[in-house]
């Protein structure tokens, strides 16, 4: 493999890596900042007892969460410089700025309020410690917003001009209030909510059925967690349905090829499933939906949606001869795998949202179907990831649409060999932490026992 | 003052309080194997640092996303020169990140002895490699006309940027000694740190005399007389602070090991002004604060943004130390939480 295919694996298994853990950082600290304000505000005793204990368990499992979030964070800010200095050199006058503001305004607050957070429960007045937890789930939540206006330039330019072969920001309020920008947001704090929520469930549901101590505690917080959830699911639904849409017209190639539409058609169908041949430039075998693909971009069942093989010449005429499809089928089962992921999500969010209100002494009767719901843990994780193989994959060959080829932005002075070692290195690291991170994470669920202070009474 | 020299002085003390900061606690993670074998007292020097080390490391993010923002070629060239050695100190740094959060949550011997033997290589190696950097930056690297590195890995190591390495290591390892002793409860351990602290001073001492001398021979010193204050200043101020550590005051011991990190890493800035990296090829090949700056229009919105921002992280980080500045007791760790 070249330096370009290499780097590219490189920095898409950071990134995979790094994003199993960002969206539960984002979800959580969230949760975590609503349940101390229920923590601080009530004025129930025994309620007061185990929701303390039940904060120090979630902010266990959060910590490690957040720490191998931000070890991987770093290789990323330097992937740029390391592998894509061409990149970096073309565009450092736009993507810097955001990448130093979201250290300055969102990183520094995120880790300085959480030191304060862990270690001064005793140190601080309940409120200040509380606004601690807050200002931590803002400063993630930003910085989530300051990586995706650089991201959202590398998909839809906005506020700039080319001069001297580098383009240069001509506009940062532009930048940063780029239209694709709201889409990408909301989807991916949505998705973090969803995500976190998922994994407070799965844990919640582990807890009610195998651990007797602590049941009554998490039999409480189950409402709470099934709405939190329930809000994730549907907000990353709508937010995703609202960015398709949008995808229309910011970028068309990447739509057509999600749904694997070769020729411009109207009304449009939806391919449920198909057959790829992206040598042949067709769909071989597909069933589809006819009138489907227009109506979910329209509202209304008619609408013209372009090609691939048109959009494909238009580019062609537009920046001269070459290969502008991106992977069809990668994208086209990308984009099913995460709807599917999704809709099981809101399925179980739902029959546990509808218990947990309705009968909730229902649940304790179905314990293995309890205790084996961490077999469904990988769902959002995998919605996650296949959600940013679309964003990523769909806009190549382009590093940045329409201005700067993948091809063109690498690191001149790299050799294969530089890119294997440091890609070998990197993926055996990650690994390793995998192993221990979740071996320490499940201990602290194993073995933390969260008894309400009713249940306390009871034993005596 | 215009927006390339006002950004040059921005970096420069990003990264002299990245050195200030994170110097301590790089410290504090080399001399862990060293002061005790006992969990007890691992956990209590770890704790001295637990609640500040994230907050201290995000002025090295914060340095090199203004390094990106400002002089986008200087982040293109040293990161990509830099390669195998940015590769080895993001290993450690992975590990050592990893390291604090997950040593407490198992209660074995080999799983908290691995995480400390992490600590201590994420420690070291990062320090190692920031003072071989800084080295060469200043004494020239081979850059090429279009800025790009025409070097093998080997040939970022010289004796100068070796013996730079060292000296930024035996210089953190004292610095964070007295760190230490300033937040630990004057006990047993407070001997151990001291006889460590002074042997990092001598180390210390020694290498940046060695050092200074090895920069003049490929660099003319004469030609940078803030520079030669500097160093020499710095040099003082480590001669003093092993001074103080001798006579216990740690306060003092730690405040001028601190000063001589900031004399050294503003040292090293004024050489380099207003060049950035350096180029052993032809000295018009440099990275300057000209050719590889961002517009100026980038630099003006930058500039609103730093000097609106960087005061209120002052505030809130010196608070943090506030709320943790007293000594920690033995007993008194993570498990606590």
């Amino acid at each position: 493999m070249d330096v370009v295919s290499l780097s590219r694996w490189q920095f898409a298994i950071t990134t995979v890596y790094h994003f199993l853990f960002v969206p539960v950082t984002l979800g959580l600290t969230l949760f975590l900042a609503l349940l101390e304000t229920c923590y601080v505000t009530t004025n129930r005793s025994h309620w007061k007892d185990s929701c303390r204990k039940l904060i120090k368990f979630f902010g266990n499992i959060f910590l490690i969460n957040f720490a191998m979030g931000v070890v991987t964070g770093i290789v990323q800010e330097f992937h740029f410089g390391m592998n894509w200095s061409e990149y970096s050199r073309f565009m450092g006058d736009i993507f810097g700025a955001p990448l130093a503001m979201e250290a300055l305004t969102a990183f520094f607050l995120e880790s300085t309020f959480l030191g304060i957070w862990v270690f001064g429960w005793d140190k601080l007045p309940e409120k200040l410690h509380c606004a601690c937890i807050w200002l931590v789930a803002i400063g993630s939540n930003l910085s989530s917003f300051w990586i995706l206006v650089a991201n959202s330039f590398m998909q839809h330019p906005v506020g700039y001009s080319i001069e001297n072969g580098r383009a240069v920001m001509t506009d940062f309020t532009a930048l940063i209030t780029n239209p694709y920008v709201i889409g990408e947001l909301s989807h991916t704090i949505f998705s973090g909510i969803a995500t976190a929520g998922f994994l407070l469930l799965v844990i919640c549901a582990w807890k009610i059925a195998r651990d007797y101590a602590s049941r009554n505690a998490f039999m409480k917080i189950l409402k709470g967690v099934s709405i939190y959830l329930f809000i994730g699911i549907m907000g990353t639904m709508g937010t995703g349905h609202m960015h398709t849409q949008y995808l229309a017209e910011a970028q068309p190639m990447k739509l057509s090829s999600m749904e694997a539409l070769w020729e411009t058609e109207n009304p449009a169908p939806f391919a449920v499933v198909a057959d790829i041949n992206q040598d042949a430039r067709k769909n071989d075998m597909e069933i589809k939906i006819p009138g489907m693909f227009s109506f979910m971009l329209y509202n209304k069942p008619e609408g013209a949606v372009q090609g691939i093989n048109q959009l494909q010449k238009a580019a062609e005429a537009q920046y001269g001869p070459g290969n502008y499809t991106p992977d069809v089928s990668g994208l086209f089962w990308s984009f099913r795998l995460m709807i599917a992921c999704g809709s099981a999500m809101a399925g179980i969010a739902f029959i546990f949202g509808g218990i947990s209100f309705v009968k909730p002494e229902l649940l304790v009767r179905f314990k293995c179907l309890l205790a084996a719901m961490p077999l469904l843990l990988p769902l959002p994780f995998l919605a996650n990831s296949a959600g940013w193989f679309i964003a990523e994959a769909g806009r190549q060959p382009w590093i940045v649409v329409g201005l700067q080829k993948t091809a063109d932005a690498v690191s001149p002075n790299l050799t294969p060999g530089n890119v294997l070692l440091t890609m070998t290195g990197f993926t055996l690291i990650y690994l390793i932490l995998a192993v221990a991170a979740f071996y320490a994470a499940c201990r602290v669920i194993r073995t933390t026992t969260v008894q309400s202070a009713d249940q306390e009474r009871g034993n005596l | 003052m215009d927006y390339n020299v006002l950004w040059f002085i921005l970096i420069a003390v990003l990264f002299t309080g990245f050195f200030f900061l994170e110097g301590f606690d790089y410290g504090v993670g080399i001399l862990l194997p060293f002061i005790s074998g006992r969990e007890k007292d691992r956990s209590q020097v770890i704790s001295s640092i637990a609640p500040v080390w994230d907050g201290n490391e995000v002025w090295m993010i914060t340095a090199g996303g203004a390094l990106f923002a400002a002089f986008p070629h200087v982040y293109a060239t040293m990161f990509s020169t830099f390669y195998i050695a940015l590769f080895l100190m993001l290993m450690a740094l992975i590990l050592r990140g990893a390291a604090f959060e997950l040593r407490h949550h198992h209660e074995s011997l080999l799983w908290q002895q691995t995480w400390d033997k992490a600590i201590f290589i994420g420690s070291a190696l990062p320090a190692l490699l920031w003072g071989v950097a800084m080295t060469d930056l200043l004494i020239g690297l081979p850059i090429s006309k279009d800025m790009i590195y025409k070097g093998a890995f080997l040939d970022l190591l010289s004796p100068a940027s070796v013996v730079g390495g060292i000296a930024f290591v035996s210089l953190f390892t004292f610095h964070g000694a007295n760190f230490l002793a300033l937040k630990l409860e004057k006990d047993r351990l407070h001997l151990t740190i001291q006889k460590l602290g002074l042997m990092g001073g001598k180390i210390a001492f020694i290498s940046l005399a060695l050092l200074t001398l090895l920069i003049h021979q490929k660099v003319n010193l004469a030609l940078h007389p803030i520079t030669v204050v500097l160093f020499l200043l710095a040099l003082v101020s480590l001669l003093l602070g092993y001074l103080s550590m001798k006579h216990r005051n740690e306060l003092r011991a730690f405040i001028l090991t601190g000063l001589s990190i900031v004399c050294i890493s503003a040292g090293f800035f004024s050489a380099l002004f207003p060049r950035l990296m350096v180029s052993s090829l032809n000295p018009d090949w440099s990275l300057t604060i000209r050719n590889a700056a961002s517009t100026e229009y980038t630099l003006s919105i930058m500039t609103i943004a730093a000097l609106c921002l960087v005061p209120v992280v002052l505030i809130y980080q010196g608070w943090t130390y506030w709320v943790f500045r007293h000594r920690i007791k033995a007993g008194q760790d993570h498990a606590n939480y």
